[in-house]
């Protein structure tokens, strides 16, 4: 590595780490710990300039090194919560020293193991909610040409078709906010998470909900069930189940 | 492939249900995305790069829904306080669109005027 080393974070831990040298972590460096304030920091040592402040700025807007950054930052999460409780930290923490992490954590303390509490030994279950496509509706009397001609025939048709989209569409809004009900009461913690674009979701029906749900690890496979039994009793909904997931969506404080 | 309206996507159907003997399939880039940068824990670094100021990650990657007003119809308009969505991202977006549509029409109306299209429609 030529030039300045930074220290990309991954996640915090109060376990001593051990040894995680078969971790690869973003841009191919090995993943290490750093002791700070009674913690474990993840890190491995990326590049200053490509890693600095501003070369991160520029290369976070081009999306192919940004997927490949996100995948091994998720990886590294992924292969430590196997080994023990963690805090994800957020893509982009980067520190210039050892001594730098430790400053950042020194006086968070008491948030950061409450927080390990709180998530400690959970799992993180996705739902996306979709509506379901709607059956085209019944071409009402479409042959007959009443009194006011085709045009007026035509408007009356539009309008019913209106009538009918937007009833369907509030009854899958009801519908998902019902099966958040359900599967909220069943997890530790529910967050709403901004709904995905149909670019994003590679999914073409309209996102309505999109639900991140903290779980104990033992109560995975209920959950599963249970968002399989609300899809069956939701035809007007599609169900998107993704996990499990490092607790991303409840390591922060709000 | 699907059990009732539930979507298995593909590369996290194993993951899902516990099949995979080979450990978890590679999650789908949005999903990760979302989480990654979204979420996680915010402890300030020395290097410090605010993800909000990155256009291409509140333009592109974010999130608009797809049918907004009806969504607030019926109140679940929380997302119009989340900075990511808001942060007047999306009115940018929308005017650099726009100006960008004006310029384009603007050019081809010329085009028009000066009569041959030029090498346009060959």
């Amino acid at each position: 590595m030529t030039g300045a080393c930074g220290l990309w974070a991954y996640a915090i831990t109060e376990h001593g780490g051990g040894d995680l040298s078969r971790l690869t972590g973003v841009a191919g460096g090995t993943v290490r710990t750093v002791a700070a304030g009674g913690f474990t920091v993840l890190v491995s040592d990326v590049d200053l300039a490509e890693f600095g402040e501003v070369a991160l700025r520029r290369n976070l807007e081009n999306l192919t090194w940004l997927e490949e950054v996100a995948r091994a930052h998720h990886h590294v999460i992924e292969a430590a919560i196997r080994l023990f409780p963690l805090l994800p930290t957020r893509l982009a923490t980067v520190y210039s020293s050892a001594a730098a992490v430790a400053a950042a954590l020194a006086r968070r303390g008491e948030e950061l193991r409450a927080a390990l509490r709180r998530v400690g030994g959970r799992v993180e279950w996705g739902v996306k909610t979709y509506a379901a496509p709607v059956q085209a509706g019944g071409e009402t009397a479409r042959g007959e040409v009443g009194a006011g001609g085709a045009g007026l025939a035509y408007l009356k048709r539009r309008r019913a078709q209106l009538t009918a989209s937007e009833r369907s569409a509030r009854a899958a809004l009801a519908g998902a906010r019902a099966v958040h009900e359900e599967l909220s009461g069943r997890a530790a913690q529910a967050r709403l998470v901004p709904p995905q674009s149909a670019q994003l979701s590679g999914n073409q029906m309209p996102m309505l909900l999109n639900t991140a749900y903290l779980l104990d690890e033992s109560a995975s496979d209920g959950f599963a069930s249970a968002v399989a039994d609300a899809a069956s009793t939701h035809p007007e909904l599609r169900l998107e189940l993704t996990g499990p997931w490092p607790p991303y969506s409840f390591a922060g404080e709000d | 492939m699907t059990t009732g309206n539930v979507i298995q996507p593909g590369a996290e159907a194993a993951q899902l249900y516990g099949v995979s003997a080979s450990g978890p399939a590679p999650a789908n880039l949005g999903d990760i995305l979302e989480r990654v940068l979204d979420k996680g824990l915010v402890i300030a670094g020395d290097i410090q790069v605010n993800l909000l100021d990155i256009e291409l990650l509140t333009i592109k990657l974010r999130l608009i829904v797809a049918s907004l007003e009806t969504a607030r119809e019926v109140g679940i308009n929380w997302w119009e306080n989340d900075p990511w969505l808001s942060a007047d991202a999306g009115r940018r977006a929308d005017e650099r669109e726009l100006r960008a549509e004006n310029r384009k029409l603007r050019g081809r109306i010329s085009e028009l005027e000066s009569g041959e299209p030029n090498g346009s429609r060959r």
